[in-house]
């Protein structure tokens, strides 16, 4: 950075963008922070909405990254309810939807993804909702009664920790997956089977190969969901949770490499150098997978690149590379998920899923590429280490639960 | 409300009066402390707010549960004084506890 007083302008409050400010910060980044954000308060962290606070065991402050007042304290211009509406590359700015102009030497674009809407009649009743931010929680919030009917379209992780959470307030849920099983794009079988069973004896009903095909309504207020083999599943509330899409319109229109996300390094620089990308809206490489490029919405991934745009924009050494990981509570389950199944040739059970604490290892040869950990953390934290260190592992010790996974890795 | 004091590798020494019930990653975490990075947000799933616990707090800061024992068993640079310190609330029994941090969290 050559001016004398640089100034980076964040595109985006969520948890990438609020964490890369605070970073720059702690970094000993001097210049001028701008901090612009769609939503009305600042950045907070998304993955409780649909657990602990859905619940009511977390409170709104204790969502919040910082408190509102840190911004002001360290010097960060934070900008709520206002959106980036077009971004000059030339004269390096962005201008905004109330009408103001920010100019930059650094942008880092942290725009975040956003929830898939079904484009169905009835998708804009009252009591059909989507889960992204907290507003959209507020709403499921309210709704969740003792005895309410939910229908929940789309079993991935979000629809099925909020089927929990629901469970836990009282509610009536059945949840509709449009696949064969579910979480058909993210899980093997194993786990979908595995989380299906539990799901049912907590007492949630599966639809499977279930399309919606219209949410019906009457007065404005949605009474069912219409499936393509003609019935209908009376509710009073659905929770569409059928995927997200990144949010990459600003930097399509200012001519940045996109493809399905911002196109990055591993400094998470975009094909312009003085723009950034990170979090769910970037498409980045994946060093310990061949340098795949690959697009992750995960809070680990947010952090990483915030911390590679923030050494990269301060001139310190690029950050050690972190091994992708996630996590999902559900019940008294806690899955840990680390690293992806590209390649894998073979899937391994270790331990028993019938005693809900087992661990699904996708390996390629004898690398391991990704583990699914139910209530397993050793198998979680060497699958994670050794996703990261690439080091071969004996399949049979492996597969064998009276060899520790110390030694396992040794 | 109790004054924590947060160690870096480093040596820095970061003193925060923290709310009582919030935990000690998050007086961490709220304020800006670097070298704990608290990954999950305090789900007790990622190990990256490892902290060593002064031996004269040990006795108040309560005891791990089987999925934090679990989860430090395989972080980095474990000693008998590691905690995750999303595990640890903060009381005013508290008041005075100084905590060191790893070299790395990851």
């Amino acid at each position: 950075m050559s001016s004398s007083s640089p100034r980076v302008v964040i595109v985006g409050a969520g948890h990438a963008g609020g964490t890369a400010a605070a970073l720059l910060r702690q970094y000993g980044f001097s210049g001028a922070i701008s901090l612009v954000g769609e939503e009305p308060i600042p950045p907070y962290q998304r993955p409780p909405l649909s657990k602990a606070w859905l619940k009511g065991e977390a409170d709104a402050d204790s969502l919040a990254l910082k408190p509102l007042e840190f911004y002001g304290e360290n010097g960060i211009d934070f900008r709520a309810g206002t959106r980036a509406v077009s971004l000059d590359r030339v004269g390096k700015s962005v201008a905004l939807s109330d009408g103001s102009t920010l100019g930059y030497d650094a942008l880092i674009l942290a725009t975040g993804a956003r929830a898939i809407k079904l484009p169905i009649p009835g998708a804009d009743l009252a009591g059909v909702v989507e889960l992204r931010t907290a507003a959209d929680a507020e709403v499921l919030k309210a709704a969740l009664q003792p005895g309410v009917r939910v229908a929940v379209v789309g079993g991935g992780y979000i629809g099925l920790e909020a089927a929990a959470s629901a469970r836990a307030l009282g509610a009536a849920v059945v949840v509709l997956e449009r696949e064969g099983r579910i979480l058909a794009r993210v899980a093997c079988e194993t786990l979908s089977t595995f989380f299906q069973n539990y799901h049912e004896a907590k007492g949630v009903a599966f639809e499977l190969g279930a399309s919606a095909v219209e949410f019906a309504g009457r007065d404005g207020k949605v009474t069912g969901v219409t499936l393509a083999d003609g019935r209908t599943i009376p509710c009073d509330l659905i929770l569409v949770g059928v995927g997200a899409a990144p949010n990459d319109e600003l930097a399509k229109a200012a001519g940045l490499d996109c493809n399905r996300g911002v196109v990055v390094n591993l400094e998470a620089r975009t094909s312009d150098p003085a723009i950034f990308a990170i979090g769910d809206v970037a498409q980045r490489p994946m060093p310990i997978y061949e340098h795949r490029m690959f697009r992750m919405e995960s809070v680990p991934n947010a952090l990483e690149q915030a911390k590679q745009a923030a050494s990269a924009i301060c001139g310190r050494p690029a950050p050690l590379g972190e091994t992708p990981w996630q996590w999902s509570d559900q019940y008294d389950l806690k899955l840990q998920i680390a690293g992806y199944p590209f390649d894998a040739d073979r899937i391994l059970v270790r331990g028993d899923p019938a005693l809900g604490k087992f661990a699904i290892f996708h390996l390629k040869g004898d690398l391991v590429q990704a583990v699914e950990a139910i209530n397993s953390p050793p198998e979680f934290m060497m699958g994670k280490q050794l996703i990261g260190n690439r080091k071969p592992v004996s399949i049979s010790r492996l597969a064998d639960t009276t060899v520790s996974m110390k030694e396992v890795a040794a | 409300m109790a004054k924590i004091t947060y160690i870096e590798h480093s040596g820095a020494e970061h003193v925060i009066e923290v709310k009582t019930g919030l935990t000690v990653m998050e007086g961490a975490v709220k304020n800006n402390v670097p070298g704990i990075d608290a990954d999950c947000g305090g789900a007790c799933a990622c190990a990256t707010c490892h902290v060593y616990v002064d031996d004269k707090w040990a006795g108040k800061t309560g005891e791990k549960s089987a999925m934090e024992e679990s989860m430090l068993d395989f972080a980095e640079n474990v000693e008998a004084n590691s905690r995750l310190s999303c595990q640890i609330k903060v009381s005013d029994e508290l008041e005075g506890l100084i905590v060191r941090m790893p070299e790395s969290q990851h």
